[in-house]
Order: C-alpha cells, then sequence, then structure tokens
C-alpha cells in the first residue's frame, strides 16, 4: 500500500479525527496480540534442542528435498531441515560464501568454482531428466524433437512451427503456421546448465555463442523464475516451448516431447528412461572430495549408440557440503551431526520418496560412492558418521 | 512603547513595567519558559537528534550501495549504464542501458494509461459527484493502493495476462500488425502489460493527490465561473489549470511510484533483458526486476557487485523523482493557500 | 447547432468520460477481490489457519506458520519503526520553527517514496552479509519502510491539536515538553494510532524485500538470526509452483492476507474521514 501524504496537507483546519475509530483498533492490536501468543506458545512447545539445517539451491530436485524435510521430521522431529529454492547457481554461491550449511546444484562446480570452495564434497543424491514441455494447442504430449532441432529453436534459427526440420520429424502431425515462443530461465540454474551442456554437445553453434552455464546469454525467449516459472510462462503462452525438470511438466498438465537419442530412438522422459540413461552413463565416479566438473550424464550419452531406451538430457542433482564442517559459522557438533544422518538417510531411505515424485532412486554404485562420500565428513577433526 | 517579545529567553530585557494585560501574561509565560529551559532544550535536542535519523538512513544507504556496488563500478565504470549485455556466464560484462530504459518505457506507458484516467477520476470525484458520493467511491479508489504488490502480479498473470493476450493483443496485431509497435509474438504478458498493470497501481496515488489539488482550489473561482455561465466542464477545465502544479506533483510521485514497483513487474513483464523489444507485446526487462530475480543466484562478487549497482541506479532515480515531486506539491500548496487567504 | 448546445455536448460526454475513468479504474479492484475471494475461499477452513505449511502433494497444511512469521516480522519491525517514527513526528510537528526540521519532513517524504526493492539490497548489505538470512534482516528493511509514514502520521495528527491545548497547559505552568508528552500526545493517540495501524497493514503486504533478506522458510519462528515463513513470500512462490495443492494454499494465503489488510484500512479510513458539514 502507498501512503501518500500531501494529501493530508489540504486537510482543512479543525478537523477531528472520529471517535469511533478507538475500538475496531483496540480490538485488532488485541486480536494480534493473543494470536502471536498462541503462536509463540505452539513454536515453544517443539522440542527445545531443535536443530535447523539450512540449505539452498536447484529448484531442480526442489520438490524431493521438501518431501524430504517433512518425512525426516517427522522421524527426527527435533530436526529442521529448510530449503530455499533459488538455483543451482545461487546454490553454488551460498556454499562459497558458507551461508548455508549445504546446497544442492545440478551443475557440478567447475574447476575454478571447486578451487574457490575448497574442500568441497559432491554427494549424487538424485537423477532427474529435463522435459521439453510445450503448448500447442491440438499437439498433445509425444511431438518428435531431436537434437539439433532443438539447438536451432533455441538459437531462434528455427522460428515458426511448421519449419520443415520440426515437421520431417512428426510426419503424422499438423504443425500450425506460429511463431515459436521460446520460454528459458531468467534466474541461474543447474537445469539450464544440463540442458544447454546437451546443446553445446550437439550444436557447435550453441557451444561458440551460447555455451554451457548455470546462467546463459540467451538469444531469444522470455525468461521465467525456476521451474515453477517456466512452466507457468509456457502453460500461459500459446504457441510455446521450454525446458523444465520433468515433474513439473507433469504436475502442470503440460505436454512433453520425445527427444532423440543417440542409439536413434525418440525416447520420452520416464523413470525408466532416465534410468537407463544413468545405467548406460559409463561414469566412472570420482572419489567425493575430488573435482566432478567433468562428471556428466549427458556427455557420457551423446556418443553411446548402444544407450537404448535412455533418455539423453538426464543429469545427477548434487549436494554440496564441506568435508570439514567447522568452517561454517555457527556450526556445533550436534548440528553436524545431525546434518551428517539427514544426508545418509537422504541416500538410503530417502530414496523411496524418489519414484512418486518421478526422481530416479540412486543406483547401487553411486549409493556406494556416497557412503564413503559421507564418511569423510568431519567436525573438528573427529568423523561423523561413524555405524 | 516597545512590544515585549514573548518566545523565548529575549523576553524581559526591558525594565519598562508591564502596562497591559497581554504583557502581564506574556511577562509570566516567559518567566515559566526561563524556569523549565533546561529540561525543554533536552527534550527538543533529543526529539532532534532521533528526527535526524532519516539523514542517517539515506546517507548510509547510499554508502553501503556505493561501497557494495565498488567492484562493479571499477570494472565498467561509466560504460554500466550505456552497456547493453548482460553476460554473467561467458564474458561476465555486465550493462543496465535496457534495464533503465525498460523502467523508463514501462513507467511512462504507466503515466500515458493512469494519468488521465486518474485526472478523469479527480475530477468526476471532486467537480461533477456531490459530496457524499466522492466521498464514498474515493474511498474505493484509495483501496487498490492498499492491495499488495504481490497480489497484483497474480491476478496479472491469472486474469489480466489471459484477456488482454485474447480480447486485445491479438485483434490488435491481427488488425494492425504491421506497424512494428504492434507486431507478434504475441506473449500475453510483456511491455505493455507491465504498463496497464503499473498504471492502475498509480492510480489511487495521483488521483487521489489531484482530487485534494482540485479540492483545494477556492470555491470563489467556481462560483465565478458559474456566475458567467459556464458548465461543470469549463469550470472543472479552470480548476485543472489552477491546480496545475498540485497535479504535476501527482503525476510526479505517481512516476515515483511506477519505478520502484518490483513484483508485479516482475510477475508479467516476461523479464527479457534486450535492448529493446519488439513490439509492445514483447518481454522486456526493468531495474527492479532483475535484482529480484537475480539478486539471491549471482554467483560471483562481480555479478552482486553489478545487482547492487542496479539498486543504486534505481535509487539515485527514484531519490530524483520524489524530490521532485515533494518539491512540486509543496510549490504547490503554498501557491494555492497563498492565494486562498486573500 | 448554436454554440451553446455545442458546449452542453462537450460538458456531457466530458463528464460522461470521467465517469467511464472512475469506472476503469473499480473494474480491476473488484476483479482482484473477485478472484482472490473465489479461488482461495475453498481452501479456508480451521486446518488452513492452525497448520503449518505442508509439503509437495501432502493433504492438509496450511498458512498458520506464514501467519505467524508475518505477525512476527511485522512485530519487530514496529519495534524498531514506530519508536523511531513517533518521537521524528513529534519533533516535526512541535518544533517545526527549528531550522532543521524543513530538510527533516522533506527528506522523510522523499524516502516514504522508495523502491522496497533497495530497501531491501540495503538491509542484506547490512544485516544479511553479517548474520545471514534472517527475520532480523528483513524486520530491518520493513522498519526503514515504516519510520516516513508514522512520522508523517504523528505529525499530522498531532498538528491537528488546536493550540489553544497547549496554551492552556503552558499557562498552568507545565513545561513544554511535558505538554508535549503528557498533553499533546493524548491528543492525539487516536490519530496516531491509526497512522500506526495504516504503516503496519503496508509493511505486512511488502514481498520485494523479503526476497533478499529472507527466502522460504517452511517452519515455525526458529530464532531471530534464522528466516521465518511470511504470508506474501508464500504467495508468490507456492502460485507459481506447479503443485495444486501448493497453489490452493496461495490463493487461500492471498485471501487471508488482503482480508487483514483491506480489513485494516477499511476500518481505519471509513472511521478517520473528515467530516462534510
Amino acid at each position: 500500500m502507498y501512503i501518500d501524504f500531501s494529501t493530508s496537507i489540504y486537510l482543512k483546519e479543525g478537523e477531528k479525527m472520529n471517535r469511533k475509530i478507538l475500538i475496531p483498533i483496540v480490538a485488532i492490536v488485541a486480536i494480534a496480540i493473543i494470536a502471536m501468543g498462541v503462536f509463540a506458545y505452539q513454536s515453544l512447545s517443539t522440542p527445545t534442542q531443535t536443530i535447523t539445517l539450512n540449505g539452498a539451491g536447484a529448484s531442480f530436485p526442489f520438490p524431493l528435498i521438501d518431501k524430504w524435510a517433512a518425512e525426516y521430521h517427522k522421524i527426527k522431529s527435533n530436526i529442521q531441515v529448510n530449503y530455499q529454492s533459488i538455483g543451482s547457481g545461487g546454490g553454488i554461491r551460498q556454499h562459497t560464501e558458507k551461508t548455508v550449511q549445504f546446497a544442492a546444484s545440478d551443475a557440478p562446480l567447475t574447476e575454478q568454482q571447486f578451487a574457490n570452495a575448497t574442500n568441497s564434497l559432491h554427494i549424487p543424491m538424485t537423477i532427474g531428466g529435463v522435459a521439453i514441455t510445450y503448448n500447442v494447442p491440438g499437439i498433445p504430449t509425444g511431438l518428435k524433437f531431436s537434437g539439433e532441432v532443438l539447438a536451432e529453436i533455441f538459437l531462434g534459427n528455427i522460428p515458426k512451427w511448421n519449419d520443415p526440420k520440426l515437421a520431417e520429424l512428426n510426419p503424422s502431425v499438423t504443425l500450425p503456421d506460429q511463431n515459436i515462443v521460446v520460454v528459458h530461465r531468467s534466474d541461474g540454474s543447474g537445469t539450464t546448465y544440463i540442458f544447454t551442456n546437451y546443446l553445446s554437445d550437439i550444436s557447435t553453434q550453441w557451444k561458440t555463442t551460447v555455451g554451457k552455464s548455470t546462467s546463459v546469454n540467451w538469444p531469444v525467449g522470455i525468461g521465467g523464475k525456476g521451474n515453477e516459472g517456466v512452466a507457468g510462462a509456457v502453460s500461459q503462452n500459446p504457441y510455446s516451448i521450454g525446458y523444465v525438470e520433468f515433474i513439473y511438466a507433469k504436475k502442470n498438465n503440460l505436454p512433453w516431447g520425445f527427444v532423440k537419442n543417440s542409439a536413434g530412438e525418440y525416447v520420452e522422459p520416464s523413470l525408466d528412461s532416465f534410468s537407463k540413461a544413468a545405467s548406460f552413463a559409463a561414469v566412472t565416479l570420482p572419489r567425493g572430495d575430488q573435482s566432478w566438473s567433468a562428471v556428466s550424464i549427458v556427455d557420457s550419452l551423446v556418443n553411446n549408440a548402444q544407450a537404448t531406451g535412455a533418455y539423453p538430457i538426464t543429469s545427477f542433482s548434487y549436494f554440496l557440503v564441506y568435508k570439514e564442517l567447522n568452517v561454517l559459522p555457527n556450526m556445533n557438533k550436534d548440528t553436524a551431526q545431525a546434518l551428517v544422518d539427514f544426508l545418509w538417510w537422504t541416500i538410503h531411505d530417502g530414496q523411496n520418496y524418489s519414484a512418486d515424485l518421478v526422481y530416479v532412486p540412486l543406483p547401487q554404485e553411486v549409493r556406494t560412492n556416497n557412503e564413503a562420500t559421507v564418511r569423510m565428513i568431519s567436525f573438528n577433526g573427529e568423523q561423523l558418521y561413524k555405524s | 512603547m516597545k512590544p515585549l517579545e514573548v518566545e523565548g529567553k529575549q523576553s524581559m530585557k526591558t525594565t519598562r513595567k508591564p502596562s497591559t494585560f497581554i504583557d502581564n501574561f506574556s511577562v509570566r509565560i516567559s518567566k515559566i519558559l526561563k524556569k523549565f529551559s533546561k529540561g525543554d532544550n533536552l527534550f527538543k535536542l533529543l526529539t532532534a537528534v532521533v528526527a535526524s535519523s532519516i539523514f542517517i538512513i539515506l546517507g548510509l544507504m547510499v554508502y553501503e550501495l556505493t561501497i557494495q556496488s565498488q567492484l562493479s563500478i571499477q570494472r565498467f565504470g561509466i560504460e554500466f549504464f550505456v552497456g547493453t549485455k548482460w553476460d554473467p556466464a561467458i564474458s561476465q560484462v555486465f550493462g543496465a542501458l535496457p534495464l533503465i530504459l525498460g523502467t523508463l518505457a514501462t513507467s511512462a506507458i504507466a503515466l500515458l494509461i493512469g494519468v488521465p484516467v486518474s485526472l478523469g477520476i479527480g475530477l468526476a470525484l471532486s467537480e461533477f459527484s456531490p459530496k457524499r458520493f466522492g466521498f464514498a467511491v474515493s474511498f474505493l479508489v484509495e483501496l487498490l493502493a492498499a492491495i499488495p504488490s504481490v497480489i497484483y502480479g497474480l491476478w496479472g498473470i491469472f486474469t489480466l495476462i489471459p484477456f488482454l493476450r485474447n480480447n486485445v493483443y491479438l485483434p490488435l496485431e491481427a488488425m494492425f500488425g504491421f506497424i512494428p509497435l504492434f507486431s507478434g509474438p504475441v506473449y500475453g504478458g510483456g511491455v505493455l502489460t507491465a504498463g496497464i498493470v503499473l498504471a492502475i497501481m498509480i492510480i489511487p496515488t495521483v488521483s487521489a493527490v489531484s482530487r485534494d489539488a482540485f479540492s483545494a482550489v477556492p470555491d470563489t473561482q467556481r462560483e465565478a465561473m458559474i456566475s458567467l455561465g459556464a458548465t461543470k466542464w469549463e469550470t472543472a477545465k479552470t480548476v485543472m489549470s489552477y491546480a496545475r502544479t498540485g497535479v504535476i506533483g501527482a503525476i510526479i510521485l505517481g512516476l515515483g511510484r511506477a519505478v520502484g514497483e518490483t513484483m508485479a513487474v516482475t510477475m508479467v513483464i516476461g523479464n527479457k533483458f534486450q535492448l529493446l523489444p519488439a513490439s509492445l507485446f514483447d518481454a522486456w526487462y526493468t531495474m527492479s526486476a532483475i535484482i529480484a530475480n537475480e539478486f539471491t543466484e549471482a554467483t560471483y562478487d562481480l555479478y552482486v557487485s553489478a545487482l547492487i549497482e542496479v539498486g543504486l541506479a534505481l535509487f539515485f532515480i527514484a531519490l530524483i523523482i520524489n524530490i521532485l515531486a515533494r518539491l512540486v506539491v509543496w510549490r504547490s500548496l503554498r501557491l494555492v493557500r497563498g492565494i486562498a487567504r486573500e | 447547432m448554436d454554440h451553446y448546445t455545442v458546449r452542453k455536448i462537450i460538458d456531457r460526454s466530458m463528464r460522461i468520460l470521467a465517469y467511464f475513468a472512475l469506472i476503469v479504474a473499480l473494474i480491476p479492484l473488484f476483479s482482484i477481490l473477485g478472484e482472490v475471494i473465489l479461488k482461495g475461499a475453498s481452501s479456508i477452513n480451521i486446518n488452513f489457519l492452525t497448520q503449518p505449511s505442508p509439503t509437495v502433494g501432502e493433504a492438509g497444511g496450511g498458512v498458520a506458520n506464514a501467519i505467524q512469521g508475518t505477525l512476527i516480522t511485522v512485530g519487530l519491525a514496529s519495534l524498531i519503526g514506530v519508536p523511531l517514527g513517533l518521537v521524528s513526528g513529534i519533533f516535526l510537528s512541535e518544533y517545526s520553527e527549528a531550522k532543521i526540521s524543513s530538510p527533516i519532513r522533506f527528506f522523510n517524504d522523499v524516502l516514504s517514496g522508495f523502491p522496497s526493492i533497495v530497501v531491501g539490497i540495503f538491509g542484506y548489505a547490512l544485516i544479511v552479509r553479517a548474520i545471514g538470512f534472517s527475520v532480523t534482516a528483513t524486520a530491518f528493511a520493513l522498519a526503514i519502510i515504516m519510520i516516513p509514514i508514522v512520522t508523517r502520521t504523528t505529525e499530522e495528527a498531532m498538528k491537528l491539536v488546536p493550540a489553544t491545548v497547549r496554551e492552556a497547559a503552558i499557562a498552568l505552568g507545565v513545561p513544554r515538553w511535558r505538554t508535549i508528552v503528557s498533553v499533546v500526545l493524548s491528543g492525539a493517540k487516536k490519530g496516531i494510532a491509526t497512522g500506526i495501524l495504516l504503516a503496519l497493514a503496508r509493511i505486512a503486504g511488502e514481498s520485494a524485500p523479503l526476497l533478499v533478506t529472507m527466502g522460504y522458510w517452511r517452519w515455525w519462528f526458529g530464532g531471530l538470526n534464522q528466516p521465518v515463513a511470511s504470508l506474501t513470500l508464500n504467495i508468490y512462490i507456492f502460485a507459481i509452483s506447479p503443485f495444486e495443492n501448493w497453489q490452493a494454499l496461495a490463493w487461500g494465503s492471498a485471501l487471508v492476507l488482503v482480508m487483514l489488510i483491506l480489513g485494516i484500512n477499511i476500518i481505519v479510513r471509513a472511521a478517520t474521514r473528515e467530516k462534510y458539514k
């Protein structure tokens, strides 16, 4: 509300304030105070040893992490996990600045970032896929795209839906003669990183002019904030196309496209195709405390002609934590222990919640690697996960 | 006889015996004031110090914002305000010109739409309606100012955009698409939509101040016009011209509000960084929107610094506009009051 | 057509246009209120008002923690903003002859029109950098937004107390400062209270500064150096999410927020309307 007081200058002299206002004012103030009292009392009745774990980062795994936060609280009612979905870019920055206890990112730290945030650990906590979603009246799920066509669309070289390059992939569909409205992320995003990773692998023009990063200079299109914003923008703009983490397309009732993988098949995003992608990805995972900048499921799939059924735009999503937790301000033994316990839980029991939200449960090799990584976490030199 | 002064400690310098009742009274007041002047001075000092905190706040703001923008200022200098590239990823170059243009353009559209409407409302309520009606309805208009910005944004996304796109933009594009201003693609959101939402948000301010400016015009003017046989509209024209500095002040105030608006704009404008939009229906970006979107996610210091520098620029623009507005409104107040006393 | 008829036609048309402008302005008001009520009403029940935020796809849940958070944030901001604004307003109204009062009043008005996001960044630079995202940083930023409003309304309210009251007190030998504190203040207290309420309503609706000083919080209040849930931010975050239960929550929260803020505004403004003779 904007209150402007030039008006009161014009009050004529002798104007008095109405008496009747006193009662409603008192009533409102009283209600507010009582309400605050009730709530404060309620919050006081949570166990006094409440430990809060603050995390921030990617919006890609946000639904899953939020689910974990709620479920874990039911098990350990004195631990509250709070996660802010601000984008992988923000997560990396907060991790570097040590303003959060754990961060999440879909992009692994680059060499430079890894050097800045010394002793960071990468813990892949889930696997998801980036869906190509669109809003073309009359066209349901199932439109076929190849990597090259996608690159051209997002570069702006294919401006219309009925372009021959898209039509030839979809001979049985009548594509409208309408401009394609491209929707991308306006914030720093790991989903963007995964998608531009894919486009850079496919298209040299993309690689040299736009590149792969959490935040790029998009040649065309409008920006939405978060996966939510892109999904929202696509659902509100007819003839638009965008990229989102799969669950956002599913939950928004948006159609998704089938993407051509390196085995020549047109694959739709699904738990199954993401799993296959993860299993075919001949990714030798580094040790948790090494640099992960070269880890990319997308990269390892792009030339693998044997990866049948694999969805090409699939990626890990990582937790970023420090190996030695005493570098974080306001850290103590209990909080550190709680963090480690939570992380362990997420990579084991937490994985049971993945499938419902269409995230892929971690394959065993990844779990084993993660267990070793979590065991590396210490506080004041003392290893925290013991059993 | 020398008049005795009543104020403060200067009274009682003369030794002449007070001979009138008023002189008597003033002598006693000054005696009392002298007695308690210490407590008064302390109180005055204390309250003055607290009141002066406004300078500290403003000064601290300028200081902090400038310090935090140092990195960006040193790297880009003046180029920042004429630069047209915002590339956090590859070249790490930042330029704010498109943002400044976007802010000014959306505000200009807001004024273009909002000011005539507000003046119409001001006139309708102060000149053309009976007092009771004006009273009740202006209350409703002011409620528009109470609605939080994020709710304007929500309504913008879910109601206004579909409505405008289907009933206004697409027809306009169909009919006038050959004019660049009305060419596609039509998103629904974009520059014009943001301008419209801003216009709605500034209407309460501009109309309220205008209405009060009109009310402050003495009735003698109106009576004179009516006695000469003027119609209500003609009288209103005169009132408007009489109150024009007040109206200008109202407009500038509205501009100040439009420039600083963040949430509603970012939810409907499309958030696209480009020097100029392709048309009225194209997306764009404003200074406040880019800060809201990218601030928590800026991955490195130069990026944060660039965003804070945008904030600094916004600060100064808002400062200048608000100073102008207050100067004009204050001046018009003095003018009108001065004349009204005749 | 003679000149008089032309003038009459113009007069009639202009008046119609003016009323048309009025309708144009009122349509969005009813549209917004209508939409918020329509979409939000179905969410509101006792559960809604007493449960904290649910997670994705979880049934139930509500906005209780957001209401708590909003109240706490606003309350904290008032702790700083109201005293500062009150004292400043007293100074401006009672000592307006002082040379410094003109610039103070001027810059006060200037600050009252400021973009809230800039104030938010200021809060970030000063406080978040030091203690992290927290309700303290938010309260600080909101207090800065609040001070000019409270100052102005206090000044106006106190100015309305007739000079005769002050003179009577002085004539009785009350020192000036005492007059102000005991007599004038109590005479103006209703006006001051309304000003404070309006300021509270204003900052309860702010969301931009919260983006850079606090962020999303799903729990109850957990300490001054942690963030807290907020109605406005939750609306923003939930409404654009793809999850139905969150979207319903967003609209419900919007309704609660609008009722709260408009409620305060309506009561305050209705009761302080200038009386027409």
